[in-house]
């Protein structure tokens, strides 16, 4: 077990977002976190990231609580992939990659050719070396997705948390992105991916964490949880499951089969 | 660091460098009293080495006691001008924040105004200035840490407010100040001028410019961290909170003592971060060092403008609104959106 949340609770002001929730994510595993909008899932990264506080129950990396890990300790444990990334001014490529080593770093310290090479190795990872030298903000979506991939992997921690990675992508972008994560769990990192396409999950992920109203709706293998049922009680929505050669597949269902 | 974007910010700094030491050197040169340059670069060298006189008395003290201080102070007020500008848009994560943003200016311009009111000395002025600067800043602190919201929004609004209360206490001044001699210095003042700067001022002015700078420099890689959002930053292992409360303590020196020694010089610091970001890029790494070099040639230039243009010397603020007015409007109409 490297990362357990175990009775996580939390609350705005008098809204309760989060209601005991508890899991756990084993080393080069890929989690799947699913939800209607305004579940909590963001919550959920934002307390496993430590920039809410304020929250009942433990979070644990390799079984010490966050609460008790400096910023550094926690950069080097956790990495962080956000959805959309928009600096307020234009840094090259190489830049946005590089400030994901700024955590090896003590505070007096500038990145040195060390970090340069870290930074252009996980440019080499993600498959996008040649865009070291770009304008980051000039970048299609799915290029700057996987520079952050780039980022997080130049940050060197064993978990990779992203907020709907492919949110803003096109279909290849999509695909190209999470066939990237997926080889990077293959290789042992583990991974928190939180998304709104059932599909994704079911394709992609290990396991499919459930959220509904703040609390697990469900949790296990993506083939076993994944029904009609749970879309139905998450989305209010019919589908049906298909098996293909290349797995099962969700189809939506156009209300027209019901009748 | 073997980048591209890092040989060329190198070459930018050299260039600035060498460009910063031609000027400073012939700015000595230029003036109302003819001192041929070699004898410029004789009496200089005379401080240190031991030299016999081809000089005359008064090329000594042009060179030595009216120009060498006031060179300097140009030269220092651009740097930390333009340093402390290039830190406050990586701080408050907009390309429109300057020095003058978090009230320090105002502040200083009520203290200067104070104490000519009061009859003080010259360093008596300065001092007032510094630390009615501080005070503006420490109550914008005060009052953006009480007010909820989003901490960089609130620190902007109250640096506006108490900036303004400022200038209204200032306005109090110049209404009661003796129209016949009070007013005139205090109006001069608040144009800012560089005009006799005496060695004192540059004393007085390099240590708290030092403590400014000093930590600028070494976290100006993290400086870059401020720019993008606070989870992300968070995340790659940055406290966030402490470093954004340090940057904006130093910008806030730089500006406060700026302010004290030369008055109101204003957009300094807004125009030559752009120009530095056009030369060398965004990352603060070279940034910051090619900011405070430009800001350095930026306001000797003028300051050599002001001294040597007309027969009565012009205010140095009055020239660097006249170019950075422009220039402003310049950014606002460009098609490509740099900002």
């Amino acid at each position: 077990m490297i990362l357990s949340v175990e009775n996580l609770s939390f609350s705005y002001t008098h809204r309760p977002v989060l209601r005991d929730v508890s899991f756990t994510v084993e080393k080069g595993e890929l989690l799947s976190i699913l939800g209607p909008n305004g579940v909590g899932k963001s919550t959920l990264f934002r307390c496993i990231l430590g920039s809410l506080e304020g929250y009942g129950g433990r979070i644990c990396v390799d079984g010490r609580d966050i609460r008790t890990l400096p910023h550094r300790e926690r950069a080097r444990r956790m990495a962080y992939i956000p959805q959309i990334h928009r600096p307020t001014f234009g840094y090259t490529v190489l830049d946005t990659v590089l400030m994901g080593t700024t955590r090896q770093l003590s505070p007096l310290q500038q990145p040195g050719r060390e970090q340069v090479h870290m930074a252009r190795a996980a440019l080499e990872r993600v498959g996008v070396f040649q865009l070291a030298e770009r304008n980051f903000a000039h970048l299609s979506g799915g290029e700057q997705q996987l520079v952050l991939i780039a980022r997080a992997l130049a940050q060197q921690s064993d978990i990779l948390i992203m907020d709907e990675p492919t949110s803003a992508l096109d279909y290849g972008n999509q695909l190209r992105v999470l066939q990237q994560v997926r080889a990077l769990s293959r290789e042992g990192y583990t991974v928190l991916l939180s998304t709104h396409n059932p599909q994704h999950a079911l394709t992609f992920a290990d396991r499919v964490l459930a959220l509904q109203d703040g609390s697990v709706a469900a949790l296990g293998p993506s083939g076993g949880v994944l029904t009609p049922a749970l879309l139905r009680r998450l989305y209010g929505v019919d589908t049906a499951l298909a098996d293909t050669p290349g797995g099962p597949v969700i189809v939506p269902l156009t209300g027209e089969e019901v009748r | 660091m073997g980048t591209q974007e890092g040989r060329r910010g190198l070459l930018a700094i050299c260039i600035l460098a060498v460009v910063l030491l031609a000027l400073f050197l012939l700015s000595f040169w230029l003036g109302r009293y003819d001192v041929p340059p070699l004898e410029v670069i004789r009496i200089l060298l005379s401080r240190v080495l031991p030299l016999s006189p081809t000089w005359t008395e008064h090329m000594a003290t042009a060179v030595l006691n009216i120009r060498l201080p006031r060179i300097l102070l140009a030269c220092l007020v651009g740097a930390c001008l333009a340093t402390a500008g290039s830190a406050y848009q990586s701080v408050f994560r907009n390309p429109m924040a300057a020095p003058d943003i978090l009230g320090a200016s105002s502040g200083a311009c009520f203290g200067a105004a104070l104490a000519i009111l009061l009859g003080f000395s010259r360093s008596g002025v300065t001092a007032l200035a510094f630390a009615s600067s501080l005070l503006s800043v420490v109550l914008v602190y005060a009052v953006a840490c009480r007010a909820k919201g989003n901490r960089v929004m609130t620190i902007l609004l109250s640096g506006v407010m108490i900036g303004s209360l400022f200038s209204a206490c200032t306005s109090y001044v110049k209404l009661v100040a003796d129209p016949s001699n009070q007013l005139p210095a205090i109006t001069y003042w608040l144009m800012g001028s560089l005009s006799g700067a005496w060695m004192k001022d540059v004393g007085f002015a390099a240590i708290p410019m030092l403590i400014g700078l000093v930590p600028l420099y070494i976290l100006r890689w993290r400086m870059n961290l401020l720019t993008v959002s606070e989870e992300e930053a968070r995340s790659m292992g940055v406290h966030t909170g402490r470093l954004r409360l340090v940057v904006i303590l130093c910008a806030t020196v730089l500006t406060a003592v700026s302010v004290a020694v030369s008055g109101m010089i204003g957009w300094v610091g807004l125009v030559i971060p752009h120009l530095s970001r056009k030369l060398v890029g965004n990352n603060c790494r070279y940034l910051v060092p090619a900011s405070t070099l430009f800001g350095a040639i930026f306001l000797l230039l003028v300051d050599n403008i002001s001294r040597n243009l007309l027969a009565v010397e012009i205010p140095i603020g009055i020239l660097t609104a006249f170019v950075g007015a422009p220039f402003f409007l310049y950014l606002m109409t460009r098609k490509e959106n740099l900002l």
